[in-house]
């Protein structure tokens, strides 16, 4: 493990036109921690992602993976770092197969890039790889149908699945288990606490029994700043929290 | 690929060559010959068009800038052959108009392909736009209005071909038809063309796996450019003259229609395409002035009722023929060609008269349509016409209803023999 | 210095007429995603219309009955083809909008021929109205200066005045947003494609006879009015406006330049007369000219692009 964090956000600022949706962010997530990220709607969860992942460019301030700036840089440089994400609305190839699907998320980090010298169906260690993958999302079964023909429950994990296949260390996962019911929650959080053994998980989720289950420490966003941070016992016992988040959702 | 199959894709290539090789024996007239040769030429352009649209869902209304350019490098390479400045077999010239629309689709994809979805197909056609203006004042490369034209019988020999008979020539076309469909089947099958198909379905997640979705967009372009110029290049050497024409608008319209038609979801669409094309505007064009109409009409038709193409509408039959339930279907498709046979009748009267009224050249108003004559001008022909589009109208709504109710039961057992 | 103000006032004129197209195309494009390939399919039928009446009932009720025929037949071609074609997407919109400027260049042709038209200027405004140092400025420009003027008036008070103009000015910047503005949107979208097409069908009236009706008209000024939108940015009609001005007057001041970039080039001591494509070096600024509205959006894209005043990127 690593002393500097895996994630540190200073300052951050986003603007749409001339609502301020993130103001002054600052958030540090420490390596191989689970960090979960709660707050109301509208709290700028996502656009939160958004801007650690590269998908948006910050305003103003800095973004750090490893100490080193990434801000504003292009979301595949950011990636090949080693920081994937997920998506909150699932965002699959839906009309490649399963198992497709899982390559194209190894092509790259297993080196083959922009080839078009090799032939896939030769290239056995990506093939291995894939079949590995699939075979811990429990999706093996399913591995030759498109990914649109899915359940929503499988596209989910398949969602995960892409997400940790290519190997980054730290992995954001946007409300993984969203509109998924108890028992697929259930075994939901079992999969991304497997898949998470010793990567840096940051989540956003609404399911607080899914927070406090898997969270090392949460973060508590509210109007775009960062309220709070702390073990999950932490921010249970802050009165900041409970009047402005939990007093609302859970009375 | 199905395995245990593993021969099947090389057997059939063997097929197809021993066909292809079998062909100007079959059909030895010089028309017939001309006809091969062109498709041979379309079948390229259309699949080099598809690594595009099919691919990687680049809409380019440009595409013919890479053809005729590969075609007029051709045609200038010939031409320093005949003056023995180049020592190159002409079978060989497609290499030299392949580079030139690799180099073009560097230069132009590099600024287009930072851009997808519509933007991308406007600046497509300002860079076509750009191009052919360009012809009109450059006439030192593109020839002005007569092009620039030259001889293929001359510079080293290759495999005893002297490239005087049509049938040399068709010999060339198909070699490079094959290796070109080839290569491009082939690169479909690697990292590169899989994910030019990710970028194409979702290019968000693309950046997330690694890969900059613009580079994709590229490297595909700059490929497919590359194949455009060997199909111009077989151009120039079929026709031996390339004018300004073959980097306008026309020709890129053309291979769009060609491989949109034929359907660009599967590899083999294009090329579906490219004969069902060729064919219809010549056998049109052969009977009507108004061809470009019926082909604009059919085109329209795909686009609204059948967007993956005829291979797409082809392909869902496929598991009906296998359940052995066409039988199911074809009372309603039945239906669905008496309508078609009398909106037919009906648009063709219409078209034909109005045409024929329309000509400056024509002095009397009596037409002939399919051996029967009457007045253009007379209230005849325009009830007949209408009356027949009325008609079909009618029809195609029960038709639409007849169809729908086919397919659902098809699709009912279908699904039931699937759970069995 | 008076030739220059001549071509100037050219150059406004024909970019006001590229704005009448590129304003309702920028307004479909932002609010309804479709990049309607047969805009000046509609520029052309407004001429043939207008050529029609004129031959009945002379020039001046074709001025209000011709865009608003082209009008309704946009909004006829949104209600039953584009709605049907939207499932497939964006890409398969633009396809069926390519087919259908195809369809309508020969429609063209089957009705009234491949030759142009003789669709004048009307008798009443075909004179010299007044004289700048020789050269005479006919009155039917200023005509058509004051109906290009007249319309983004009305236009501009239709968009910062009514609600229907709230909801146009919200799309144009936020798309996504027009999904939650109700379910009247579909009758919106008729609206603007109607109204869209509706003044690409006046800018047909009045540009018909200024320039030549004939089957070609459409081809040679899509692509030109593409390249307004490029160039200007999406999204934004202030970006449009400058666009179709500066292009409009590029291309018609650029006619009257008569050295080549090799001269201009020569007198800063650089030779070009070696490097690649010299050909095209050579040639004088007033050959070129059908070129370098092309140029623009090619150093456009490069230096910008999104254009202009874009703020959007799809």
């Amino acid at each position: 493990m690593n002393a500097s964090p895996a994630i540190r956000l200073q300052d951050v600022e986003k603007s749409f036109g001339s609502i301020r949706i993130i103001q002054g962010a600052n958030l540090e997530v420490r390596d191989g921690e689970r960090h979960a990220i709660i707050g109301p709607n509208g709290a700028g969860k996502s656009t939160l992602f958004n801007l650690i992942s590269g998908h948006l460019a910050p305003t103003s301030g800095r973004i750090e993976l490893r100490d080193r700036d990434i801000t504003g840089m292009a979301p595949y440089k950011i990636n090949r770092l080693g920081l994937s994400r997920s998506f909150q609305i699932t965002t699959l190839f839906h009309r490649m197969s399963v198992v497709e699907n899982i390559r194209c998320a190894l092509y790259y980090p297993m080196g083959y890039r922009y080839s078009f010298w090799r032939l896939c169906p030769r290239l056995k260690d990506v093939h291995e790889r894939a079949d590995e993958v699939l075979e811990r999302l429990e999706l093996t079964r399913r591995r030759d149908v498109m990914a649109g023909m899915l359940s929503y429950a499988e596209q989910r994990a398949l969602e995960i699945g892409l997400t940790v296949a290519g190997g980054a260390d730290v992995i954001l996962l946007d409300e993984p288990t969203a509109g998924m019911s108890h028992s697929e929650t259930a075994r939901a959080v079992e999969l991304i606490r497997m898949l998470s053994e010793n990567k840096t998980l940051v989540m956003v989720e609404h399911d607080m029994s899914v927070v406090f289950e898997l969270a090392d420490r949460v973060s508590v966003l509210l109007y775009g700043e960062v309220i709070a941070t702390g073990t999950p016992n932490e921010i249970k016992a802050n009165r900041r929290v409970q009047e402005a988040y939990l007093g609302v959702e859970v009375a | 690929m199905i395995p245990g199959n593993r021969f099947l894709p090389l057997m059939l290539v063997a097929a197809t060559i021993v066909i292809l090789a079998l062909l100007p024996h079959l059909f030895n007239s010089r028309y017939a010959l001309t006809l091969l040769n062109q498709l041979g030429i379309g079948i390229v352009f259309a699949l080099s068009y598809n690594m595009l649209l099919g691919q990687s869902g680049l809409l380019s209304f440009g595409h013919a800038v890479y053809f005729g350019l590969g075609g007029f490098t051709a045609l200038h390479a010939l031409n320093a052959i005949t003056d023995g400045d180049l020592p190159l077999p002409v079978p060989l010239l497609p290499i030299v108009g392949g580079l030139m629309g690799l180099a073009v689709g560097i230069i132009l994809g590099w600024v287009s392909t930072r851009r997808s979805g519509t933007i991308f197909a406007m600046i497509s056609l300002g860079f076509a736009e750009l191009v052919a203006a360009s012809s009109n004042i450059m006439r030192g490369y593109f020839g002005g209005e007569e092009g620039i034209s030259g001889d293929r019988m001359s510079g080293p020999v290759l495999f005893n071909l002297s490239m005087g008979p049509q049938r040399d020539v068709y010999y060339v076309i198909a070699a490079w038809m094959v290796i070109s469909a080839l290569l491009m089947y082939l690169i479909t099958q690697t990292p590169l063309g899989r994910m030019a198909n990710a970028v194409r379905d979702n290019p968000l997640r693309v950046a997330f796996v690694g890969y900059n979705p613009q580079t994709v967009r590229f490297l595909m372009f700059a490929i497919s450019g590359f194949f455009a110029g060997i199909a111009g290049s077989l151009f120039a050497i079929n026709f031996e003259i390339i004018t300004a024409q073959a980097v306008g608008i026309e020709y890129s319209a053309n291979v769009l229609m060609m491989a949109y038609i034929g359907g660009t979801g599967y590899f083999l669409g294009p090329v579906l395409g490219a004969i069902i094309y060729t064919a219809l505007s010549i056998v049109l064009s052969a009977y009507t002035e108004a061809w470009m109409f019926y082909l604009g009409v059919f085109f329209i038709i795909v686009v609204l009722y059948a967007p993956n193409g005829v291979s797409g509408v082809l392909a869902v039959h496929e598991p009906v023929l296998r359940a052995r339930l066409m039988h199911r279907l074809l009372p309603a498709y039945g239906l669905a060609l008496v309508t078609a046979a009398t909106l037919l009748a009906g648009a063709v009267v219409v078209i034909e008269s109005s045409y024929h009224l329309s000509q400056p050249g024509a002095l009397t108003a009596t037409m002939n349509l399919a051996g029967i004559e009457f007045d253009a001008d007379g209230w005849r022909p325009w009830a007949f016409g209408l009356g027949a589009l009325a008609l079909g109208a009618l029809l195609l709504r029960e038709t639409i209803h007849r169809v729908g109710h086919a397919w659902a039961d098809v699709r009912h057992h279908l699904t039931g023999d699937a759970a069995t | 210095m008076e030739g220059w103000i001549f071509f100037l006032f050219n150059g406004i004129v024909y970019g006001l007429l590229l704005f009448m197209m590129s304003s309702g195309l920028t307004l479909i494009f932002s609010m309804m995603g479709v990049l309607n390939f047969a805009h000046a399919s509609f520029y052309m039928l407004g001429a043939y219309f207008a050529y029609q009446i004129s031959t009945i009932t002379g020039f001046w009720p074709g001025l209000i009955v011709a865009p608003v025929l082209v009008g309704c037949i946009g909004a006829l071609v949104e209600r039953y083809f584009l709605r049907t074609v939207h499932r497939h997407g964006h890409v398969a919109e633009l396809l069926f909008t390519f087919g259908l400027a195809m369809l309508i260049e020969e429609a063209v042709v089957l009705i009234w021929g491949r030759n142009p038209v003789p669709y004048t200027v009307p008798p009443d405004l075909d004179f010299a109205l007044f004289q700048i140092g020789g050269m005479s400025y006919s009155a039917y420009k200023i005509f058509m200066m004051a109906v290009s003027i007249t319309m983004f008036v009305f236009l501009y008070g239709v968009i910062a005045r009514t609600r229907i103009g709230q909801i146009i000015q919200a799309a144009l910047t936020h798309p996504e947003t027009v999904g939650t503005l109700g379910h009247n949107v579909p009758r919106i979208f008729m609206l603007v494609f109607g109204a869209g097409t509706g003044l690409a069908g006046l800018a047909g009236v009045i540009g018909g006879n200024a320039f030549v009706t004939e089957p070609g008209m459409a081809r040679a000024l899509g692509t030109i009015v593409f390249v307004v939108i490029i160039v200007g940015g999406l999204g934004s009609l202030t970006g449009a406006f400058i666009a179709s001005l500066l292009i409009g007057v590029i291309q018609t001041t650029a006619v009257a330049i008569d050295v080549s970039l090799t001269d201009i080039f020569a007198t800063v001591g650089l030779d070009l007369r070696n490097v690649p494509l010299h050909e095209l070096w050579s040639k004088r600024i007033s050959d070129v000219a059908p070129i370098l509205p092309y140029l623009f959006m090619v150093l456009i894209l490069v230096l910008r692009p999104r254009g202009l005043l874009g703020t959007r990127d799809s």
